[in-house]
C-alpha cells in the first residue's frame, strides 16, 4: 500500500466524485468543445473589438459609399484626418465599414443574449420555486403562465418594445418576458419532485424556514437543467434581438447590431447583398455555436431532458 | 365524447381570459397617458379627450376592463387611428395571405419532416440520421430572414425561377398564387421541419423498440406497413403535440417572412402597426393570434382521440 493507491478522485466523498466526473464528461463531450471553442472566439472578438483591425463603427465617409467587399476607400476619423482603409466586408450606403460594425455588433448580441437569459432565469426561478413549493400559489400562477405562453413570443416582444421606449434595458426585458413561463414550468416540475426527497423532509422537521428550504436545499438541485435551458434561451434571445432590430422595432439604429445592419442594408439587397449576408452569417454562426454548446451541455448534464427531446 | 369536447373547451376559457387581461394591462400599465398613446402622435386634444371618454379611462381599472371586454365579446376590437378603419375589418382584409402562407408552410413541413424523421429512426445511426440531426440544429440557428435572403438571392436573382416578392390572390389564378407563395413557405417551413423531424425521429425510435414491432415483422408484414401502420401510428401523439406548439414559432416567423417577401398579411400589419404605434391594431392582432394558437392546440388535443383510441377523455 503506497501513496499512489490513494487517488484523490477515488477517495473523495460521493458528491465530490460526482462533480469531478461531471466536469470530466463535460470537457470530453464533442459538442461542448466545438460550441465552447466557437463561443470563446466570439467572446474574444467582442471584448477585443478595437484591436481586430476595425475602426469606430459610427464613422462614415460619403466618398466611400457602397464599396464591394475588399475594396479600399477613405474614412474620416473623429479628429478630422482621412485614412486609407480596406473595407473587408464592403461599406453601406452611408460609407460605414461593415466589417467594423459587424465586429462591434458581436458585443451587443452576446450581451443581450446573456442578460436576457439571466433575467428570464432569475424570474423563472423565483416564480417556479413559489409555484412548486407554495401550494396555494400554484394554481393561479400557472394559469397566468399558460396565458403568457399563449401569446407568441415575438409578438409579445414587439408589443412590449413598442410600448416602452426602445433602449437596451427595454429590449432585454421584452425578450426575457416571453421566456419566463417555460423556465417557471421547468423549475416547478423539478421542485415538485425534489420536494419529496428525504432531506427536504428532514429540513422541514428541523424547523428550517421556508425561504431557506427553497433557496438552500431545493434550488441547488435544479442548477443542471436550468443551465441547459439558459443556454437555449440565450440562443433564442440573440435571434429575437436580431429579428426585432431587423423589423425596426429593436435597438436604436445608431447602435450597431447585426439586425440593424441588415435592416439598413435590405433596401439595396439586390444590388449590394454584402450588407445583408455578412451580419447574417455572423448571426447564424453565433446562434449555431450557442445551440451546439447547449446540446452538449444537455447530453452530459441532464440526460432526462435529452430523452425528452 | 361531447362532454369531453365541452370540458376541453371550458378549459381553454381561463387561458383566453388571462390573455385578454394581459393584453388589456399591457397598454394601461405603461408610463404615459394611454389615451395619448392610443390616439397617436398627430392627435388633437379633443381627440385624446374623446378617446379617454369612450374608453372610460377616468373610471377605475375593473370598470375599464369590463367595458373593453364587453366590446371584445361583441366583436369590437376598436378602431385603428393609423389605418382609419375598424380593427376587425383590418384583420379580415389581411387574413387571406397569412392563412395561405401558414397552411402551405404546415403542409410542406409535415410532408417533409415526418417521412424524414421516420426514415432517420428506421436507420438509426446511419448517414440520414446524422445528417438530419445536423440539419436540425442548423434549422434552429439560421434566422428566418437570413435564410429568406439566401433563398431569394439563389432562386430568384441568380436562377430566376421564382418571383422575388409579392403576393397574388387565389382568386386571380392558382398558378401565380402558388409561385409567389412557394419561396416564403419553404423559408418558413425550414425551422418547423427541424422541430418536427427531431420529435418524429425520437418518437418513432421509441416506438420501434416496442415488442409489437417485433411481432409485426415476425408476422412477415412488409416493412413500410410496419413503419406506418404500427410505428408511426403509435408515435403520432407527441408529433401532433409539437405541430401544435410549433404554430407559435410559425406565427413569429410569419411576421418576419411577410416583411421580407412583401406579403400584405397580418404579419406585415403587426410591423406597420408597431412602427406607427397604432395600439388598437397591435392589441387586436395579438388577441387574434393568441386565440388562433389556443384554438390550434385545442384541435391537436382533440386529435389525440383519433390517433390513440385508448385515450378516452
Amino acid at each position: 500500500m503506497g501513496a499512489s493507491d490513494y487517488d484523490a478522485l477515488s477517495v473523495g466523498s460521493a458528491a465530490v466524485r460526482r462533480q469531478n466526473d461531471a466536469w470530466r464528461r463535460l470537457r470530453a463531450n464533442w459538442s461542448v468543445r466545438l460550441g465552447g471553442a466557437a463561443l470563446a472566439i466570439l467572446i474574444c472578438v467582442a471584448l477585443a473589438a478595437p484591436w481586430f483591425g476595425t475602426v469606430d463603427p459610427t464613422l462614415f465617409d460619403a466618398a466611400s459609399r457602397d464599396l464591394r467587399p475588399g475594396e479600399t476607400g477613405e474614412i474620416t476619423t473623429l479628429d478630422g484626418e482621412t485614412l486609407e482603409h480596406t473595407f473587408l466586408m464592403g461599406s453601406d450606403s452611408f460609407g460605414r465599414d461593415i466589417y467594423s460594425r459587424v465586429v462591434y455588433g458581436t458585443r451587443i448580441s452576446l450581451l443581450v443574449g446573456v442578460l436576457s437569459a439571466a433575467v428570464a432565469l432569475v424570474f423563472g426561478i423565483l416564480l417556479g420555486l413559489s409555484a412548486g413549493y407554495l401550494r396555494r400559489l400554484d394554481g393561479p400562477l400557472m394559469r397566468v403562465m399558460d396565458g403568457l405562453m399563449a401569446i407568441p413570443a415575438i409578438l409579445l416582444a414587439i408589443a412590449l418594445v413598442a410600448l416602452w421606449k426602445a433602449s437596451l434595458l427595454t429590449v432585454i426585458v421584452a425578450i426575457a418576458i416571453p421566456e419566463i413561463p417555460r423556465v417557471t414550468r421547468l423549475v416547478r416540475s423539478l421542485v415538485l419532485t425534489i420536494r419529496e426527497e428525504p432531506y427536504v423532509e428532514a429540513a422541514v422537521a428541523l424547523g428550517t424556514s421556508t425561504p431557506k428550504i427553497m433557496f438552500a436545499h431545493i434550488l441547488p438541485n435544479t442548477i443542471a437543467p436550468l443551465l441547459v435551458q439558459g443556454t437555449f434561451i440565450c440562443a433564442s434571445a440573440i435571434l429575437v434581438e436580431a429579428i426585432l432590430s431587423f423589423l425596426g422595432v429593436g435597438l436604436p439604429p445608431d447602435i450597431p447590431t447585426w439586425g440593424n445592419i441588415m435592416a439598413e442594408g435590405r433596401v439595396q439587397f439586390i444590388a449590394y447583398p454584402h450588407n445583408v449576408f455578412f451580419p447574417g452569417v455572423f448571426l447564424a454562426v453565433t446562434v449555431l455555436a450557442v445551440n451546439i454548446f447547449g446540446d452538449g451541455l444537455r447530453d452530459t448534464l441532464d440526460p432526462h431532458m435529452a430523452r425528452r427531446l | 365524447m361531447w362532454a369531453f369536447l365541452a370540458r376541453r373547451l371550458a378549459a381553454t376559457i381561463p387561458v383566453l381570459l388571462v390573455v385578454a387581461v394581459l393584453v388589456f394591462l399591457m397598454l394601461r400599465l405603461t408610463p404615459g397617458d394611454p389615451a395619448a398613446i392610443l390616439a397617436g402622435d398627430a392627435a388633437t386634444t379633443e381627440q385624446i379627450a374623446a378617446i379617454r371618454a369612450s374608453l372610460g379611462l377616468d373610471r377605475p381599472l375593473p370598470a375599464q376592463f369590463a367595458i373593453w371586454f364587453a366590446n371584445l365579446l361583441a366583436g369590437d376590437l376598436g378602431e385603428s387611428f393609423y389605418f382609419r378603419m375598424k380593427v376587425t375589418a383590418l384583420i379580415g382584409q389581411r387574413l387571406e395571405p397569412t392563412l395561405a402562407l401558414a397552411t402551405l408552410t404546415i403542409v410542406i413541413a409535415v410532408a417533409v419532416a415526418v417521412p424524414l424523421g421516420v426514415a432517420a429512426a428506421w436507420r438509426f445511426g446511419g448517414w440520414l440520421d446524422r445528417a438530419l440531426m445536423g440539419f436540425s440544429v442548423l434549422g434552429f440557428s439560421v434566422p428566418v430572414f437570413v435564410l429568406a435572403y439566401i433563398l431569394i438571392y439563389v432562386v430568384s436573382l441568380k436562377l430566376g425561377w421564382l418571383p422575388v416578392q409579392g403576393y397574388q390572390r387565389l382568386a386571380d389564378g392558382f398558378g401565380p398564387f402558388l409561385r409567389h407563395l412557394i419561396l416564403p413557405a419553404i423559408t418558413l417551413s425550414v425551422v418547423y421541419i427541424a422541430l418536427i423531424a427531431r420529435v418524429t425521429r425520437a418518437s418513432v425510435l421509441e416506438a420501434l423498440g416496442e415488442d409489437y414491432i417485433r411481432t409485426a415483422r415476425a408476422k412477415g408484414l412488409p416493412e413500410l406497413r410496419v413503419l406506418v401502420r404500427h410505428a408511426l401510428a403509435n408515435a403520432a401523439v407527441p408529433i401532433a403535440t409539437v405541430i401544435g406548439i410549433g404554430v407559435a414559432l410559425l406565427i413569429g416567423g410569419v411576421v418576419v417572412t411577410e416583411s421580407v417577401y412583401a406579403i400584405p398579411g397580418l404579419g406585415r400589419l403587426t410591423v406597420d402597426a408597431v412602427l406607427a404605434r397604432d395600439f388598437p391594431t397591435i392589441q387586436g392582432v395579438i388577441l387574434f393570434f393568441s386565440f388562433a394558437y389556443v384554438l390550434v392546440n385545442l384541435v391537436v388535443d382533440l386529435s389525440y382521440v383519433f390517433f390513440d383510441p385508448r385515450i378516452r377523455y
